[in-house]
């Protein structure tokens, strides 16, 4: 069974998001990759989805994949997309990475009634301490870029985005964090601090 | 010359002609009694008829898409690089099948051909051509050929224009569509560009209102012009200036000199100019710069192409690249949107190359490789 398979090289953030996507919906993946996550959802809950990807060598993962992937810079925005075109928009890891989260943001929210975002928590206590501690900016496994070369440009923690979601209107459906060495009590107790990688599953206020 | 021919040929080919007496209705309302269309085939067909793929040619394009015909001849067909065993189109998997489009002059019924009813040639009275009529009668060589359902339509420019026909003509007759530099429907600049062309062939004293067949003759620098200007649109100004630049040919701009002097690119393109004059038939041109200009996809639509892609069946793969000018990256996305809002599935991928409209005929490591892996999915789907 291909579950399994497809679990063991999905990433953690996914294999948690797909819980929230309804068998057969229509999802729009904004930076696909190599398209696991889409294949995965095209496998085992027949949805109907487009991924996202600006990388030749992810683009022709996706190809091989037989997925329906479209070359397209996501800094030039949703404008070719209507309205609740889509049941959910899926963005993982890649908020950071754009030159305006809060509109991507918005854009998401126009074009699917609901959406996913994943992204890491930089107010994670190892990014808080290699801050106070070291006083520079954190270099983990999953962030493992120098500040001047690093394509997260845009960084934020689990309290910032809440608070962008309030100003915005935005629904927060679920929130969940995740770590590669997960202690359920401790991001249960303070997400912020103990979540590495964050996401959330949001829809418009009154949607 | 080649004593050998190369081992991702698909070797020497001869092609053949389907005859067909069922009258035609074309789009405009006349009626062909009978047609001829010549036809290349790469490629074995398997047992259950499943491997086809239909190549539709461009604006000077032909039947001849790949290999030889001759072991002397100094270039294979016009497709060659993505033709053949181990290529993009893997002949090891398909056969394939090419087709010069009805109002051609490489032998389909066209122009040249004769009318039986004044028993002398068309010229300017062959009917007006549209795209549609071509995929009618690449729909009847299909049916001579046995082939119920092709398991891809594949076309660039005005070959993608046929492909795009066919996935709303014939929806249930083909599992795959793949378009590359092409467009719903032209531009403004673009028909202006051919309608230049067609002035410089009727503005040759030659022509003769298009009956220069009759006087024994044909417009030949009117349509060495029509072709150069052709030539002009399918490069990219970074292709030009790389190959050409400012080069002399010949004289030289030292003071006192008075020869007359000569750039590469005027020598090139008057070449390629008269290379194409020599075999190529002016009324053809006309007709076929015609159907390219009247073509537009959502036209009875309403005008709407996601409406228009909603009676499509099959899946889409879309191909454009970064400096065609002639059929911008632009106008891929407008269909690839349209398709996308019609629930369609599809994949397209946007190429860099400095070489413009060309670049789909030329080669390009990431267009081969997208373009293999999408047709290898194809073959693979064949199998399960």
């Amino acid at each position: 069974m291909n579950t399994v398979n497809n679990n063991h090289t999905m990433r953690l953030d996914l294999s948690e998001a797909q819980h929230w996507i309804a068998p057969g919906s229509r999802v729009l993946d904004l930076g696909c990759g190599d398209g696991t996550f889409l294949k995965h959802l095209r496998d085992t809950k027949q949805v109907h989805g487009y991924g996202l990807e600006i990388g030749p060598e992810q683009i022709n993962a996706c190809i091989e994949k037989g997925l329906n992937v479209i070359e397209h810079d996501l800094d030039l925005g949703l404008g070719n997309f209507a309205d609740g075109s889509f049941d959910t928009v899926v963005m993982a890891q890649a908020l950071q990475t754009m030159n305006y989260p809060h509109v991507v943001l918005d854009e998401m929210l126009r074009v699917g009634k609901e959406c996913i975002v994943t992204f890491p928590n930089f107010g994670h206590w190892k990014a808080r301490l290699h801050l106070a501690f070291r006083g520079r900016m954190p270099v983990s496994d999953l962030l493992p870029y120098e500040w001047y070369d690093t394509p997260n440009i845009h960084f934020c923690t689990v309290r910032d985005f809440e608070i962008l979601c309030a100003e915005k209107n935005i629904t927060v459906l679920h929130r969940q964090v995740v770590n590669e060495q997960s202690s359920r009590r401790l991001k249960d107790l303070s997400p912020n601090l103990f979540g590495e990688t964050a996401i959330y599953h949001l829809c418009r206020n009154g949607a | 010359m080649p004593n050998t021919l190369p081992p991702d040929s698909v070797g020497l080919v001869t092609p053949q002609v389907m005859h067909c007496t069922e009258p035609l209705t074309l789009a405009s309302g006349k009626i062909l009694d009978e047609y001829q269309l010549v036809y290349e085939t790469y490629g074995e067909l398997n047992a259950n008829r499943s491997n086809a793929v239909l190549v539709c040619h461009a604006l000077s394009g032909s039947h001849h898409a790949a290999g030889y015909h001759r072991m002397e001849d100094r270039k294979p067909g016009w497709w060659d690089n993505y033709i053949g065993p181990g290529k993009a189109i893997d002949t090891n998997h398909f056969f394939v099948v090419c087709p010069n489009n009805l109002g051609g002059c490489h032998g389909s019924t066209g122009p040249t051909s004769i009318n039986p009813a004044t028993g002398e040639p068309w010229g300017p009275d062959f009917p007006k051509v549209r795209v549609r009529d071509w995929v009618h009668t690449q729909a009847r060589l299909a049916d001579y050929l046995g082939i119920e359902q092709w398991a891809a339509v594949v076309g660039g420019s005005l070959g993608g224009m046929q492909v795009t026909r066919w996935a709303l003509e014939y929806p249930e007759r083909l599992r795959h569509a793949v378009v590359i530099a092409s467009a719903m429907k032209l531009s403004a600049q673009n028909i202006a560009f051919n309608e230049t062309a067609r002035q410089a062939i009727m503005a040759d004293p030659n022509f003769h209102g298009g009956r220069y067949l009759a006087h024994d003759t044909h417009p030949k620098s009117g349509l060495a012009v029509a072709r150069m200007i052709g030539h002009i649109t399918y490069l990219s100004d970074h292709a030009m200036g790389e190959k050409f630049g400012r080069e002399l040919r010949s004289g030289s701009f030292t003071p006192g000199n008075d020869e007359p002097v000569e750039f590469q690119v005027e020598s090139y393109l008057r070449y390629q100019g008269d290379v194409f004059a020599n075999t190529f038939d002016a009324n053809s041109y006309i007709l076929m710069t015609r159907a390219l200009d009247y073509f537009d996809l959502a036209r009875e639509y309403d005008h709407d192409p996601v409406a228009a892609f909603s009676h499509a069946r099959c899946r889409f793969f879309v191909v454009s690249f970064s400096t065609d000018w002639r059929f911008p990256a632009s106008r891929s996305r407008e269909m690839v949107n349209a398709l996308m809002g019609a629930q369609q599935p599809v994949t397209y991928v946007e190429i860099e190359s400095s070489y413009g409209h060309d670049a789909f005929l030329l080669p390009n490591e990431r267009y081969r490789r997208a373009f293999t892996l999408y047709m290898a999915r194809i073959a693979r789907e064949m199998q399960s």
